[in-house]
C-alpha cells in the first residue's frame, strides 16, 4: 500500500500519470481523463465519481486531497451518521445551550456559567507513536474546547491496552501515559480522572480517549462560522509542516494491516508550549471581542477549518495558500491543505479589528497571518502562486460527504456467548478461597492501584481540583466565591458491551452517572467516545447500532441530553475487532463543592451501608475474567430508574451532610469498593455479609453504592423514602499496623497486606520509578 | 502588602500563587516578563510551570527575560523572592541560588503529596514555621532533581542554606534530599514543592503551604 504522502508527491512532481505542472482548476478542466490516485488517498470508486459529479470535472490534486480527508470516516462520520441522528432526536433539554454539530456541546451549569466538554479518540496514532499520539490527542481535544470560547480547566483520559504483561503493552503504555502527562502538565490542566483497563482485544489496538472540559460565561460562547463579506481569515499558532499528512484518512480510517509499512510519518508532533500560548492568546482575543468565528485545526487541518467555517457561514471564502507560514518550504499545496500540524487555529476577524488581533498574538509570541477573506457567493477558492487550485462548494466538502447505511448482522457467536452463563462457574466457598479471589481481583491489572499512572499527571494546577483520581468522579470548582463546581466521570466497560452492546452501553452510562452522583453532584449531560472495529464488517456495525440505540434510550430515560461525541472505527488488526467499547462521559453540577462526598473512609466508628440491591450477576464480571478467564452470559440488569433514585438520594445525602464517604460498586463488585475505600486513608472495618458472601462480594449488580455515616438512622430513613434498599454492612474502625477489613466468621484482610497486593501490580509490570535517595552517582554532577 | 507574581510564557501556577498571596492577606500583583516594571511590589514570586516549554534547559530562557534583570538587581539589595518549581529553576539559572535542577533520576514526571522538614525558619519566606517542623505539600515535577558539586553541597549545608528537605522518601533523586535552598541573606528562596497548592482544605492535602506567604508579609513589615 502506498502512503498518502507518496501518492501526492508523485502527483505534483513525478513524471508519470499527470504532468509535472501545477494541477490547476483550469488544467483539470482540460485534462478530464487523467488518472488520479484516489484509492491511495482512501476514496472509493463511487466516492470519486461523486466528486467529479459535484464539480462537473475531475478534481485538481489539491481538491482531491481536500475531499479525501474530509470524506474520510474520521471526519465525515459516513458509517455512523445514520445512527447518531438518534441523539439529536432526544427531547429538548433546557441545560443544553449548544448541541451536536459544533466543536463541542455547551451546557448551562447555573449562575450564568456554561461548561463545554468532549472526549475524543487518538487510538491509531497512539499505537504507531505512543508519546506523540497520546500527547496530540490531548492537544486536539483541548483546542476543541478552546474553540467554543471556553477556558479549558481540566482533562481526563480513558486508556485501554492489550494484556498487561504483553511486550507490546510495555512499549505502548509508558509512552501513552508520558504523552498524556507531558502535554497536559505543560498546558497547566489538571488531570482529574479516567480509566486504565487491559484486554487481549486491544493488543495492536490500544484505545486512547482524552476528555477536556472548559468553562465560560453564557455570553462568551463562540461558534465556528465565517460570516461578513470582507472579513479576514487569520491562521495563527504553529507553522505548517509535513507532519500528520493524511492522519485522518490513512491512520484513523483504515484497519491496520499486519504486514503494512510503518505509518509513523502520519502521526503529528505536539508542542504543548505553543498550545499554552495559543490558549492565553485566544482567551485574550475573546475577551476583547475580536473574532466573529473561530475554528481549530485538527484532523484534516486547513481543509477542514476552511470548508467548515465557510459552509457554516454564507459559503464564500478565498484563501491565498502562499501566505501560510511553513515549517518546510518544499510542501506541495495539497500537503499544506492536508497537514495536521498541531497548535493551529483559524479565526474570522473584521478588518477593523485585525491590527488589535495581531497585537495580542505578538504579545504571546504567537505567529498570526492573514491568509484570506470571506467572499460573496458560495464557493471556497484557493490560489497558489497566482493560480486557482481549488474552487468548490464548501458544503460538499464539509457536510455533504457520503452517507452509508452499512449492512448489519448480529454476531454469529453471540448466542453461544450469552448462553455460557458465568453463574455456572466454580465458586469460592470457604473464607480462604474468598480471600484468595478477593486478592486476585483487586491485584489484577484492571483492579490494581493506578498511582503508577496518575502520579505522572498534575492534579493540582489551577488550584480548583476538589476531587481527582482515584475518586469516582473528578470535581472542579468553577467559582471561588459561590463554590459552584462540576463533576465528571468516564466509564466504558467493554466486556458488558461485548455480551450485549445495547445493555452494556446503558450500563456504562449508568456507571458514569452513578460516579458523578456519588460525589454528590447532580448529573446534567452526556458525551461519548464510541470505539469499535471496522464498519465494513456487518457484525461490528450491528454492535455499533445497538450501542447508539442503547445510549439514546438510556439518555431519554434519565432525561439527559447528549452534547456531542466522537466515533472511532476500524479499531481492529486483521479481521479481529476490539470488543465494542463505548466510553460514556457524564457531567454533573455541584452547587457547592464544599458539600462533595469523597470516596475514602477517614474516621473510626462510622456505619458502613450498602445502598441498592445485590443480585446474582456475574456475566462480564471482573471475578469471572480474573479468576476463570471467562467472558460469557448476560451483563448485569440495567435499571435506570433505580440509578436515578440512587443518584437523587446521594445528592440529598451530600447536601444535608449525612454521609462522610460514598463509593460506587461496579467492576470487581463490593470487594473492589471496600478495598479502595479502606486503603484510601488506611481505615479498616468490621463487616458482616448476610446471605451468600460470594454474591455479596463479587456480583456486579448496578445501581449500588457504599456510604459511611454517623447517622445511620437518618440515612436509612432517607433511603427508604427514596425507594433505595439499604443493607448495614458494619462499622469502620482500626487504623495503624493492625488495621484490617474483617468479614465476620469469614475472613480477615490486614490493610498492609491488602495494600501490598493492590499497589504492587503496575510497578511490577512497568518498573518502579523510585528515586535514588540522597546520593548522586559520581560523574553526574556538573562541576561549578 | 503588594506581592508580585511574574508570568512568563508557559507559566502555569501563577493563578495559584496569586490565590495563595490573597489567602495569606497580601495583594497579588501580576507582573509581565517582558516589561522592566516591578510596579513597586514588596516581594516577588516566580511561579511554577513550563516557561518556554522547558526548551534549552528548564528556566534558562526565562532567566534572561527583561524583568529578571530587575529582579536580580533588587534581590541582591534584599527584595524577597520566592521561586517555586520552575521559578526555582529560573533562580538557579539567573545565578541567585546555587546548584541546578535536572531530570528526575527515575525519568518520570511525578506528582505526590510530600512530607518536608523545615530546616530554616528564619528566612523571609519561612518565619511562620518552626525549625524541624514537618509539613505536607504537593511536589510535581519532571526536572526537579537538585544537584551541585560535592564542594558546593558541603558549602550549602555548612552555611545552613537548606530551607526544606524531603522526608519519608525523595521524589526525584535530589542530592542529599534537598527540596529548597536560600540565598546567603535569607531573602531569596527556591523550592521544588508547591506551597501554593496547599493553602485550602478543599483543594490541597493540607494548608501547610500558606506559611510561606504569611512569612513574607511579616518579613516585609519588619524590613
Amino acid at each position: 500500500m502506498t502512503s498518502a504522502t507518496e501518492g501526492l508527491s508523485e502527483l505534483d512532481t513525478g513524471p508519470g500519470r499527470l504532468s509535472a505542472r501545477l494541477d490547476t482548476v483550469e488544467l483539470a478542466g482540460t485534462t478530464p481523463d487523467d488518472e488520479q490516485p484516489y484509492a491511495e488517498l482512501g476514496l472509493k470508486d463511487d466516492e470519486y465519481a461523486r466528486i467529479k459529479d459535484i464539480l462537473g470535472r475531475r478534481p485538481t490534486t489539491a481538491e482531491l486531497a481536500m475531499y479525501s480527508v474530509m470524506w474520510s470516516e474520521h471526519c465525515s462520520y459516513k458509517s455512523s451518521k445514520v445512527h447518531l441522528r438518534q441523539f439529536g432526536d432526544l427531547p429538548h433539554s433546557d441545560a443544553l445551550l449548544v448541541g451536536i454539530g459544533e466543536n463541542a456541546g455547551v451546557v448551562d451549569v447555573g449562575d450564568g456559567y456554561a461548561v463545554t466538554f468532549k472526549v475524543e479518540s487518538h487510538n491509531h496514532p497512539s499505537y504507531v507513536e505512543p508519546y506523540q499520539g497520546a500527547a496530540t490527542g490531548v492537544g486536539g481535544i483541548v483546542r476543541d474546547i478552546l474553540t467554543m470560547g471556553a477556558r479549558p480547566i481540566a482533562v481526563m483520559d480513558s486508556l485501554r491496552f492489550g494484556p498487561a504483561d504483553a511486550p507490546d503493552t510495555a512499549r505502548v503504555l509508558p509512552g501513552v501515559v508520558a504523552g498524556v502527562g507531558g502535554y497536559g502538565n505543560c498546558l497547566g490542566l489538571p488531570n482529574i480522572g479516567g480509566e486504565l483497563l487491559f484486554d487481549e482485544c486491544y493488543a495492536g489496538n490500544p484505545l486512547v480517549n482524552a476528555l477536556c472540559v472548559g468553562v465560560m460565561r453564557h455570553e462568551d460562547v463562540r461558534l465556528a462560522k465565517a460570516e461578513g463579506v470582507g472579513n479576514k481569515v487569520i491562521l495563527f499558532g504553529a507553522r505548517t509542516g509535513g507532519d500528520g499528512i493524511g492522519g485522518v484518512s490513512v491512520l484513523a480510517s483504515e484497519t491496520f494491516d499486519a504486514e503494512g509499512p510503518a505509518k509513523r510519518p502520519s502521526v503529528q508532533v505536539g508542542d504543548p508550549f505553543m498550545e499554552k500560548l495559543l490558549i492565553e492568546a485566544c482567551l485574550e482575543i475573546f475577551g476583547q471581542d475580536l473574532v466573529t468565528g473561530i475554528q481549530d485545526l485538527g484532523g484534516a487541518g486547513l481543509s477542514c477549518a476552511t470548508s467548515e467555517l465557510a459552509s457554516a457561514g454564507t459559503g464564500g471564502m478565498h484563501v491565498d495558500l502562499d501566505t501560510v507560514p511553513l515549517r518546510d518550504s518544499t510542501l506541495t499545496p495539497a500537503e499544506i491543505l492536508m497537514s495536521e500540524s498541531q497548535e493551529r487555529m483559524c479565526a474570522i476577524v473584521e478588518p477593523g479589528k485585525v491590527d488589535q488581533f495581531l497585537a495580542v498574538c505578538r504579545k504571546w509570541d504567537v505567529l498570526a497571518t492573514v491568509i484570506g477573506e470571506v467572499t460573496e457567493g458560495d464557493r471556497l477558492t484557493v490560489d497558489w502562486h497566482g493560480e486557482r487550485i481549488i474552487d468548490v462548494p464548501p458544503r460538499t466538502v464539509a457536510h455533504e460527504g457520503p452517507v452509508y447505511e452499512r449492512p448489519m448482522a448480529r454476531p454469529a457467536d453471540l448466542d453461544r456467548l450469552q448462553a455460557d452463563d458465568a453463574g455456572k462457574l466454580p465458586r469460592p466457598t470457604t473464607g480462604a478461597e474468598l480471600q484468595a479471589h478477593w486478592l486476585a481481583v483487586i491485584s489484577s491489572p484492571d483492579g490494581a492501584d493506578k498511582t503508577w499512572v496518575t502520579e505522572q499527571y498534575d492534579r493540582y494546577v489551577r488550584g480548583n481540583t476538589v476531587l481527582a483520581q482515584p475518586e469516582d468522579a473528578g470535581v472542579v470548582r468553577i467559582d471561588e466565591d459561590s463554590h459552584r463546581g462540576i463533576a465528571l466521570a468516564l466509564d466504558g466497560n467493554a466486556r458488558y458491551a461485548r455480551l450485549d452492546p445495547y445493555t452494556g452501553t446503558q450500563l456504562n452510562l449508568a456507571e458514569a452517572y452513578r460516579n458523578v452522583a456519588v460525589s454528590g453532584a447532580t448529573p446534567l449531560a452526556v458525551t461519548n467516545c464510541l470505539n469499535f472495529g471496522s464498519p465494513e464488517e456487518p457484525e461490528v456495525m450491528w454492535q455499533f447500532a445497538e450501542a447508539v440505540r442503547g445510549l439514546a434510550d438510556g439518555c431519554r430515560e434519565l432525561g439527559l441530553p447528549v452534547t456531542g461525541g466522537n466515533v472511532s472505527l476500524y479499531n481492529q488488526t486483521g479481521d479481529v475487532p476490539i470488543n465494542p467499547t463505548p466510553v460514556i462521559g457524564v457531567l454533573g453540577v455541584h452547587e457547592d463543592v464544599r458539600r462533595r462526598i469523597p470516596g475514602g473512609w477517614r474516621a473510626d466508628g462510622e456505619t458502613v451501608l450498602l445502598l441498592g440491591e445485590t443480585r446474582e450477576e456475574f456475566g462480564g464480571s471482573a471475578w469471572a475474567s480474573v479468576v476463570h478467564g471467562h467472558l460469557g452470559g448476560r451483563p448485569p440488569t440495567v435499571d435506570l430508574a433505580a440509578e436515578r433514585r440512587l443518584g437523587e438520594l446521594l445528592a440529598a445525602l451530600g447536601r444535608d451532610g449525612l454521609v462522610s464517604s460514598a463509593h460506587d460498586v461496579a467492576d470487581g463488585g463490593l470487594a473492589q469498593t471496600l478495598t479502595e475505600s479502606a486503603l484510601r486513608y488506611g481505615v479498616g472495618a468490621r463487616l458482616r455479609l448476610d446471605g451468600d458472601p460470594f454474591a455479596a462480594l463479587f456480583s456486579e449488580s448496578a445501581a449500588r453504592a457504599v456510604v459511611t455515616t454517623n447517622d445511620p438512622g437518618a440515612v436509612t430513613t432517607a433511603a427508604q423514602e427514596a425507594g433505595v434498599a439499604v443493607t448495614e454492612l458494619g462499622t469502620t474502625g482500626g487504623d495503624g499496623p493492625d488495621a484490617a477489613l474483617v468479614v465476620q466468621d469469614l475472613l480477615e484482610l490486614r490493610l498492609d497486606e491488602l495494600r501490598a497486593a493492590w499497589t504492587a501490580t503496575l510497578p511490577a509490570l512497568f518498573g518502579t520509578p523510585e528515586a535514588t535517595v540522597g546520593r548522586v552517582p559520581a560523574g553526574a554532577v556538573p562541576t561549578s | 502588602m503588594r506581592i508580585g507574581i511574574i508570568t512568563f510564557p508557559g507559566s502555569l501556577d501563577d493563578v495559584d500563587a496569586a490565590r495563595a498571596v490573597r489567602l495569606a492577606g497580601g495583594e497579588p500583583v501580576a507582573l509581565w516578563h517582558a516589561e522592566h516594571d516591578l510596579q513597586d511590589v514588596d516581594a516577588v514570586v516566580l511561579p511554577g510551570g513550563f516557561s518556554y516549554g522547558d526548551y534549552l534547559r528548564a528556566g534558562a530562557i526565562a532567566a534572561r527575560a527583561p524583568l529578571m534583570q530587575d529582579v536580580v538587581e533588587r534581590a541582591r539589595q534584599g527584595l524577597p523572592v520566592l521561586g517555586i518549581c520552575n521559578g526555582f529553576q529560573v533562580l538557579c539559572e539567573a545565578g541567585l541560588l546555587p546548584g541546578a535542577l535536572t531530570r528526575n533520576s527515575h525519568l518520570h514526571f511525578r506528582n505526590r503529596d510530600q512530607v518536608l522538614g523545615v530546616e530554616r525558619a528564619d528566612t523571609a519566606w519561612t518565619s511562620s514555621y518552626a525549625t524541624g517542623q514537618r509539613i505536607v505539600i504537593p511536589v510535581k515535577n519532571g526536572e526537579g532533581r537538585f544537584v551541585a558539586s560535592d564542594g558546593d553541597l558541603d558549602r550549602i549545608e555548612g552555611e545552613g542554606r537548606v530551607v526544606v528537605r524531603y522526608l519519608d522518601g525523595n521524589p526525584n533523586g535530589s542530592s542529599r534530599d534537598i527540596a529548597g535552598v536560600t540565598s546567603e541573606n535569607g531573602r531569596v528562596v527556591g523550592l521544588m514543592p508547591h506551597p501554593e497548592h496547599a493553602v485550602e482544605d478543599l483543594t490541597g492535602p493540607s494548608t501547610d503551604g500558606l506559611g510561606f506567604f504569611t512569612s513574607v508579609l511579616k518579613a516585609v513589615v519588619n524590613a
